[in-house]
């Protein structure tokens, strides 16, 4: 009984974790600072910020989490941010969800444990 | 600290590419064996939930910000195999999609914010909950410090990168002082944001808290949800 409960459970979990990402990264990113970070800083101080060269997607269409042709820097920064989270989450899922498979198959293959 | 191309010399991030491929390789392995039935989306959740938190840079300093690394944040949640995964994925995404960390310093990335700190944060924090009483409120104190610790950590990998192949001019002793500080300060945020998110999970799923699972009672036949956990 108590199974499909805690199954359900934990898909709503999942999907109140996704909408909280989703928030985050649609509606809060807007107000993130665009300070350089840490290592940046360190880099700029420090004379080797010129070093970097141009990331080899720099022209990609979300490079620099903005979309292009989207205008205004919010909307721009959101909508990259909710393609990102998404792209994440799929891609995640189905990393772990290969990773599932191949313990099951171990565990078909290597009938060791205690009958 | 996403480090851009350029930073580091080609034989170095050649290098660290070669490590960060053997740690996910042995991630992989490890997660194989160990990641639980219901922690496998969790872990996509939690991927998902780092690249969001990623984008809300925090300001520290005059004119300096930062961000979750997260590494230490999974590990506590799914394990420190799953965890590496988890903030391996997300560096992947934002070097292909968001032209975020170069590619040639993808394998620097991937070490310095994933397996130091999925690895790093998990030790300090097995080391820390050893320390402290068996209570939910250890665990996510735990959490926040080890995860600060992460971060000085990962600017502390960056140094040693720095060391063998840095392309800048100043010295290893300046560098190292500015990161360490800097990131001493970035770390406060990653403790602040860790021990929130570790706190909710164990308010909402305990059971689902890698790091935790030695609060769970015994599983008693036909447990309700909400009787699985005293404390």
């Amino acid at each position: 009984m108590s199974r499909p409960v805690r199954s359900s459970n934990l898909r709503l979990f999942l999907a109140g974790g996704l909408l909280v990402a989703v928030g985050l990264a649609m509606l809060v990113s807007g107000f993130a600072s665009s300070a350089p970070d840490g290592l940046n800083k360190v880099a700029e101080d420090h004379g080797f910020a010129a070093n970097a060269r141009e990331h080899l997607f720099e022209n990609g269409p979300l490079a620099g989490y903005a979309v292009k042709g989207v205008n205004g820097d919010r909307l721009s920064t959101g909508l990259s941010g909710l393609i990102g989270v998404l792209v994440t989450f799929g891609l995640g899922m189905a990393l772990f969800a290969l990773i599932r498979v191949m313990r099951s198959g171990r565990d078909r293959s290597e009938p060791t444990r205690a009958p | 600290m996403h480090i851009p191309d350029g930073f580091v010399n080609a034989p170095t991030s050649l290098a660290a590419g070669a490590v960060a491929a053997g740690g996910v390789g042995v991630s992989l392995r490890r997660a194989a064996q160990t990641l639980q039935e219901r922690q496998a989306p969790l872990a996509g959740l939690v991927a998902a939930y780092i690249f969001a938190v990623q984008m809300l840079n925090f300001p520290v300093a005059a004119g300096t910000s930062g961000h979750l690394l997260g590494g230490a944040l999974a590990a506590i949640l799914v394990g420190p195999w799953a965890g590496a995964l988890c903030v391996s994925v997300v560096l992947l995404v934002q070097a292909l999609l968001f032209a975020d960390g170069g590619l040639s310093a993808l394998g620097l990335n991937i070490v310095n914010m994933a397996l130091v700190t999925a690895w790093g944060g998990y030790a300090i924090f097995l080391l820390l909950r050893r320390a402290l009483p068996a209570t939910r409120t250890s665990v996510t104190v735990s959490a926040g410090v080890a995860a600060g610790i992460s971060v000085v950590l990962a600017s502390l990998a960056f140094v040693v990168e720095y060391a063998i192949g840095g392309t800048g001019g100043a010295s290893v002793g300046t560098v190292l002082a500015a990161m360490v500080g800097v990131h001493t300060l970035i770390g406060i945020g990653e403790g602040i944001i860790t021990a929130l998110t570790v706190g909710v999970v164990l308010r909402v799923r305990p059971d689902l808290v890698y790091g935790a699972a030695d609060l769970q009672a015994p599983l008693v036949v036909g447990p309700q949800p909400g009787q699985m956990v005293r404390r």
